[in-house]
């Protein structure tokens, strides 16, 4: 007698143990394997963008945190960035060094915690999730030292970052700074060649440089591809033309190398904080900018290298003290388009690590 | 090969009865041996589960960097009491379209077998509750029954979740279960006897020398049997929410936690009795052996839970009869012709050739293993 098999309809999310808040799918297995996947988002919807036309171009600040709020720093940085690139204010050095220090540490905090959940997802059971997350605290130590917070930093202005380094942060730094490649190297050692991590992620989730540049992906995701792009170097803002560092890539475009690809960049964040701490200047930290800041009317489109990809905001001006338009490009949601294609024909918990792997934060993708 | 035959080697210690009391109360002792060590197995069994997942929480602590629990009590030890009062205390939800009868019989099912196991376990030289001359037929027989409760709560929750978890753990029992049994066959060779108790006394040298490969086989698959890590696709909590018993609360919960741990205890109970000579050690009474071998394994267990990622389920099926099956056949073969072909073998010799015979056959392997594609084969 042969056996009547149907397709049956799983819904994960938007509440489970590993959709990286709350994003959900509605993935249709035959058994173990997934035929298709709809993902469904918008359950943490703030309509940021539509708040930051009721609020001033400074006030909009701390919402930026609450996106990506694994990268604050990256977000204040590339709003910064817009708004000075339609204000046309010179930012001083000292300001400049404090932006790119803050921006690598963050890609190195948020990196750590990419990698700690993506080895969750796997299944090693927190171990490696909270020896990242060890690492992370000590970053997040120096972000309270400069900001007095631990997650939303609210540490940059337009014009500047908001007050100088406190005398007891460069010595801290540099403790870390001596003790964090001895950690990536733990890593190293302890997952590069893991063999079930071989088997679990090499060759999953296979995305073609071709796909990834049609669904605009961008960031480590598009990078594992083989692609080197890098805004800090196709399109250089702040300062990061003056500072010697690589891209890596990967080869296959498969979860190992996703992961591969942001242990790479954890060691060029480290090798850009050590060029930066050796040359940062004395100085004012901040232009002199009024906080109701008045741009001239017209729009601009400011990018950054954010952790997790290009974070583009576009802003309509029309010489207010708020922003007539503004727009956000979230590489979370973004490097989420060709997700259900990577997914097709793998397993339920293949699913889970591609889907991991990807690294994006539900603030980000739904706003 | 030790000549651990007791008609050859009249050196060898005898086995006790299991030692009835006499009649008292006008019961016959039998029943009194009944009785006691019942008690005392429904007592051990729960005390030291409580026992390892204090150990597993402050061990898997520790080797995380972090405290795990100290609040409860000096150091924590409190910690599973608390669990289990918290866990009493809360509401039992049944799911409206759950099928009611299977879903509340399925944690008693699946633990009666964890606890039956127990019976043939020896606790000293003949303390045990059935000194059964098919002993480790009779373990491996019950222990098999702890799935039928694990998928009748799969089925009976109605949740898919629970399903996918159930079916994957039937899936990996069924495959386990041969490598399992395989490693067992070979301690079954030396021993010359299926009870319990005689294998124990059968080892002078524990069997984990000379038969090293057979406790890797028998520890993985066993691991992969009762869902410890990396082998845990069963109750995946990154995948499949809590697997089969993702729809149950309160005292059925704790029931199916109880069988969870329960049964690495009877794994490492049954590791202990058939690889490191079970209660047989020097000086400490034999009872006290007995726990801290157990618990040494068990320690093991907490060890690769907090060191390994998880397998793929077809990866775990490669796993068991692409690498576990053929080599514990070859073990098998190898002891079959060590312990018939030279019987009067000195340990020292047989063990060197065991441990070159392991290596050898596991290197072998991973690299055959490597070769076909990481064990990534679709099943």
């Amino acid at each position: 007698m042969a056996l009547r098999t149907e397709p049956f309809v799983l819904n994960m999310g938007p509440v489970h143990p590993s959709t990286h808040g709350v994003f959900r799918m509605r993935a249709t297995l035959d058994g173990e394997v997934v035929l298709d996947i709809e993902p469904v988002f918008g359950y943490l919807h703030r309509g940021v963008e539509k708040l930051a036309e009721q609020r001033t171009y400074t006030g909009f600040i701390p919402l930026t945190d609450r996106m990506d709020y694994l990268a604050s720093m990256s977000n204040n940085l590339g709003y910064c960035l817009a708004v000075e690139k339609l204000a046309g204010v010179k930012i001083p050095e000292r300001g400049e060094y404090l932006r790119v220090i803050m921006a690598e540490l963050q890609r190195l905090a948020s990196h750590l915690v990419a990698v700690g959940a993506f080895l969750n997802d796997c299944g090693a059971y927190f171990t490696p999730f909270l020896y990242m997350f060890r690492e992370r605290e000590k970053i997040v130590d120096l972000f309270e030292m400069v900001s007095g917070q631990r997650l939303t930093y609210n540490y940059m202005r337009i014009g500047g970052v908001s007050q100088d380094i406190p005398e007891e942060f460069l010595p801290a730094m540099d403790k870390f700074l001596a003790t964090m490649p001895g950690f990536i190297d733990e890593i190293d050692r302890l997952l590069k060649e893991n063999e079930i991590l071989l088997a679990r992620a090499k060759g999953v989730g296979v995305l073609s440089s071709e796909n990834a540049i049609a669904c605009g992906v961008s960031g480590p995701v598009l990078r594992s591809t083989g692609i080197k792009w890098d805004i800090r170097k196709a399109d250089p803002y702040s300062i990061y033309d003056r500072f010697d560092f690589e891209i890596p890539t990967g080869e296959a475009g498969d979860c190992y190398d996703r992961y591969r690809v942001r242990v790479e960049e954890m060691r060029q964040s480290l090798h850009i904080l050590n060029q930066a701490r050796k040359d940062i200047p004395e100085g004012p930290v901040r232009a002199d900018v009024s906080h109701l800041v008045r741009p001239p009317a017209g729009e601009v489109y400011g990018r950054i290298e954010a952790p997790k990809g290009e974070l583009g905001f576009y802003l309509v001006s029309d010489n207010s003290i708020a922003p007539y338009r503004c727009h956000v490009r979230p590489p979370s949601l973004i490097n989420l388009t060709p997700l259900r294609e990577m997914v097709r024909g793998w397993k339920v918990q293949d699913l889970i690590i591609i889907f991991g792997s990807i690294d994006i934060t539900m603030g980000e993708v739904d706003r | 090969m030790v000549l651990l035959d007791p008609a050859v080697n009249p050196e060898l210690p005898n086995a006790l009865p299991p030692d009835w009391p006499g009649d008292m109360l006008g019961i016959s002792g039998f029943w009194w041996h009944w009785l006691i060590f019942t008690l005392i197995i429904i007592i051990f069994v729960l005390t030291m589960v409580m026992a390892v997942i204090y150990i597993e929480r402050r061990g898997m602590a520790r080797m995380q960097s972090r405290l795990g629990p100290n609040r409860t009590g000096p150091f924590g030890i409190f910690q599973p009491v608390a669990d289990a009062v918290k866990v009493l205390l809360k509401e039992n939800i049944v799911p409206g379209t759950a099928d009611k009868l299977v879903h509340w019989l399925a944690p008693v099912v699946a633990f009666a077998p964890a606890l039956l196991i127990f019976a043939v376990i020896p606790f000293g030289n003949g303390a045990l509750l059935a000194d059964l001359n098919i002993g480790i037929l009779y373990v491996v027989a019950v222990s098999s029954v702890s799935t039928v409760g694990v998928f009748m709560a799969g089925w009976g929750s109605s949740n898919k979740y629970s399903l996918l978890g159930a079916m994957r753990n039937v899936a990996a029992v069924v495959s386990y279960e041969i490598p399992l049994v395989l490693a067992v066959v070979g301690v079954i060779l030396i021993a010359g006897s299926l009870s319990m108790n005689q294998i124990v006394l059968a080892q002078d040298i524990p069997f984990i020398l000379l038969q090293p490969l057979g406790f890797f086989l028998f520890f993985t698959a066993g691991c992969a049997e009762i869902n410890r890590s990396p082998f845990d696709l069963m109750e995946a909590d990154s995948e499949i929410v809590a697997g089969f018993h993702t729809e149950y609360s309160g005292m059925k919960f704790a029931m199916f936690y109880l069988v969870e741990y329960a049964e690495a205890v009877a794994v490492a109970a049954i590791i202990t009795t058939l690889f490191l000579g079970g209660w047989r050690g020097p000086l400490l009474p034999p009872w006290f052996w007995f726990v801290i071998k157990v618990v040494a394994v068990f320690f093991l267990m907490v060890w690769t839970r907090s060191t390994l990622p998880r397998v793929r389920i077809d990866q775990l099926m490669a796993f068991a009869w692409k690498f576990l099956l053929p080599v514990a056949l070859i073990n098998l073969f190898v002891t079959a012709v060590q312990v018939l072909a030279w019987p009067d073998t000195l340990p020292w010799v047989v063990v060197p050739i065991n441990f070159a015979v392991m290596a050898v056959l596991i290197l072998l392997w991973a690299k055959i293993f490597y070769k076909v594609g990481w064990g990534r084969l679709e099943v």
